[in-house]
């Protein structure tokens, strides 16, 4: 395997006595799209900001693209960056924005004006190089910032929520803009964002944080299939908690409810009598015994939601619940609350939660 | 009639303060006798005292205002950006001018830098205006401090300097390409001030021994009847210019793109 092209080492930052990122290592690839995804407070944004430069980590190091950067400053380590409340120059037109940082580095004139139009065709505004911020919409103005960001070919484009401010149409369309011309450059990327779709839609990789460190990093289908821990579950997608008290750990054996369930995977070491966090997605529960689902539990109906095309359907489960979606069928209709009901699914799909 | 009394302490007010203007305006107009003229305006125009210390006085405005903008806007941006905790504290230094009084600023001056002490600034023409020049500064400090900070609260310092840093760009650029340009309008308001507080001041120029406007007035005023009311309305007109260009120029301020927050 190559080296990294962005490495960080055992980073960590604290102000004062509270520590904000606690031992955090990570290695992206060049050209990779690696989002930090965490609640308000995980330390993703200060994380992106001892990348930038911007703060200086108390201990560990930045090195990007076999340059260790940690003592550099923001200005002297060639990355580009996007800002949540875009951060466009007020006082300079689109074109200008675009070609700041051109100017800065003493690109030639034509050279630079070059560029500047191949950005504003790149996200699509050819014809707005002559406006001033104030006079685009809030989209229009990220696509701007984006285009000024990676204008002077950085090695790494940092990206602090910059969807945030936008309503949920532009939101949706910008971030596929964003991924596909992150992908069009090939640019190293690091996306920060506290919205679980954005993350799982856009990214190569995910780092879930939570509490200053890595909680999990993974590709959006291992984060979402199988979280390592309570909070990633709990984090990332709906998820159903259940406590099972083991049985028999020979075997696998765990009681849910009134049941036995046999798990796939391992208990850690767990012993009989021990109580288990399992985990369990709502996608993956059908109501009713169904072909090749090897697990199932009885249960009572407790609520019933009709959402249109779906119908949410809570099942207790002695002192825990379910939720799970079915389609809703003309031919069929709901099921009734206190209604005695089964529940099935793959036991593969029960996960061990740390 | 509620309308009733507002319009009543507009009319008090106005006959507070114009009327005085107009019997003063029409006084300068009267030096020749049974007919308006503007003779006093031409005497005054014409007077090469006049024209010297008036164009003494602007120059050293002109430097004030440099000098200024050098030392005021470099301190409210890192204060904003880096110190906000000493604000109150920079805020409470910069109104000082206010309450110690010009004559205080100056015998101070003259005390520290007379001809027998460490730094003879007195001693030469060029020493005893950098002097002046740095009292006509601390005078419009408080103002000049005041119009740029709210000049840099109507932009996100902080992050434009953390975009601009990301760009490449150093303090310099920065503040120069970025924030000074985005709170230009402010600058120039605190010029405008400190453009009519030189051209006005007599204390310190004339302890100081400099021929500057403000001490011409004062002799003017001493010594005839119609042209110091002639002088007084132009020194008005001025202040009055320079407020409309500030009025102008604010127009053409950069406009601060949709706030997201």
């Amino acid at each position: 395997m190559s080296d990294p092209f962005l490495l960080i080492q055992n980073v960590r930052k604290a102000y004062g006595d509270v520590t904000v990122v606690k031992d955090f290592s990570l290695e992206v690839e060049q050209g990779e799209f690696v989002s930090f995804l965490g609640p308000s407070g995980c330390g993703k944004t200060t994380m992106l900001r001892i990348v930038a430069g911007f703060e200086v980590p108390s201990a560990g190091s930045v090195v990007i693209g076999g340059k260790d950067v940690t003592s550099l400053k923001p200005n002297q380590r060639n990355i580009g960056m996007v800002f949540q409340s875009y951060a466009l120059f007020p006082n300079m037109t689109v074109g200008q924005n675009i070609g700041f940082g051109l100017k800065v580095a003493g690109v030639p004139k034509a050279e630079a004006a070059a560029r500047v139009d191949e950005m504003l065709q790149l996200i699509s505004l050819p014809q707005l190089g002559d406006r001033y911020p104030y006079q685009l919409s809030g989209g229009q103005q990220q696509r701007v910032a984006l285009a000024r960001a990676m204008a002077g070919k950085p090695q790494v484009l940092l990206l602090d929520e910059p969807l945030s401010a936008l309503d949920a149409k532009v939101r949706v369309s910008l971030r596929d803009e964003i991924r596909a011309i992150q992908k069009a450059l090939g640019i190293t990327t690091i996306f920060v964002t506290h919205d679980q779709e954005e993350a799982l839609s856009m990214s190569d990789r995910i780092v879930v944080m939570h509490g200053g460190m890595a909680e999990q990093v993974g590709t959006p289908y291992e984060i979402y299939n199988k979280p390592t821990s309570k909070f990633v579950a709990g984090f990332v997608g709906t998820l159903n908690v259940l406590d099972g008290t083991v049985t028999d750990p020979a075997t696998g054996a765990v009681r849910i409810g009134d049941d036995n369930v046999v798990m796939k995977q391992s208990l850690n070491g767990a012993k009989a009598g021990d109580t288990l966090s399992l985990a369990l997605r709502p996608e993956a529960i059908s109501l009713g015994k169904q072909p090749g689902r090897d697990a199932s539990i009885g249960g009572t109906i407790s609520e019933v939601s009709f959402l249109g095309s779906v119908i949410r359907v809570r099942v207790g489960l002695g002192k825990d619940a379910v939720s799970l979606d079915t389609f809703n069928n003309p031919a069929k209709p709901p099921p009734k609350v206190g209604e005695k009901t089964e529940i099935s699914f793959s036991s593969a799909d029960l996960l061990v939660l740390h | 009639m509620n309308r009733f009394w507002a319009w009543l302490a507009l009319a008090g007010g106005m006959i507070y303060f114009v009327l005085p203007l107009l019997g003063m305006t029409e006084f300068s107009l009267k030096m020749r006798r049974g007919v308006y003229s503007f003779d006093a305006y031409a005497r005054v125009l014409a007077d090469p005292k006049f024209q010297e210390t008036f164009t003494y006085s602007v120059v050293m405005a002109l430097v004030t205002i440099l000098f200024g903008v050098l030392l005021v806007v470099p301190t409210a941006y890192w204060v904003r950006l880096k110190l906000p905790r000493l604000r109150p504290y920079i805020e409470f230094i910069t109104l000082l001018p206010l309450v110690i009084p010009a004559i205080v600023i100056v015998f101070g001056y003259i005390r520290l830098y007379n001809t027998s002490s460490w730094l003879p600034l007195t001693g030469s023409v060029f020493g005893t205006n950098a002097l002046l020049m740095f009292g006509y500064s601390t005078l419009s400090l408080p103002y000049m401090y005041r119009a740029v900070d709210t000049g840099l609260r109507t932009i996100d310092v902080s992050t434009l300097t953390e975009a601009a840093q990301s760009l490449g760009a150093g303090w310099i650029t920065i503040l120069s390409r970025i924030i000074l340009p985005n709170v230009l309008v402010a600058v120039l308001s605190g010029a405008f001030v400190t453009l009519a507080i030189v051209l006005g001041e007599f204390t310190m120029a004339a302890l100081l021994n400099r021929p500057a406007f403000g001490p011409y007035m004062q002799l003017l005023g001493a010594n005839r009847a119609y042209e110091p009311a002639a002088l007084a309305v132009i020194a008005f007109a001025i202040t009055w210019g320079c407020m409309a260009l500030i009025q102008i120029v604010s127009r053409f301020a950069p406009k601060a793109p949709v706030n997201p927050h």
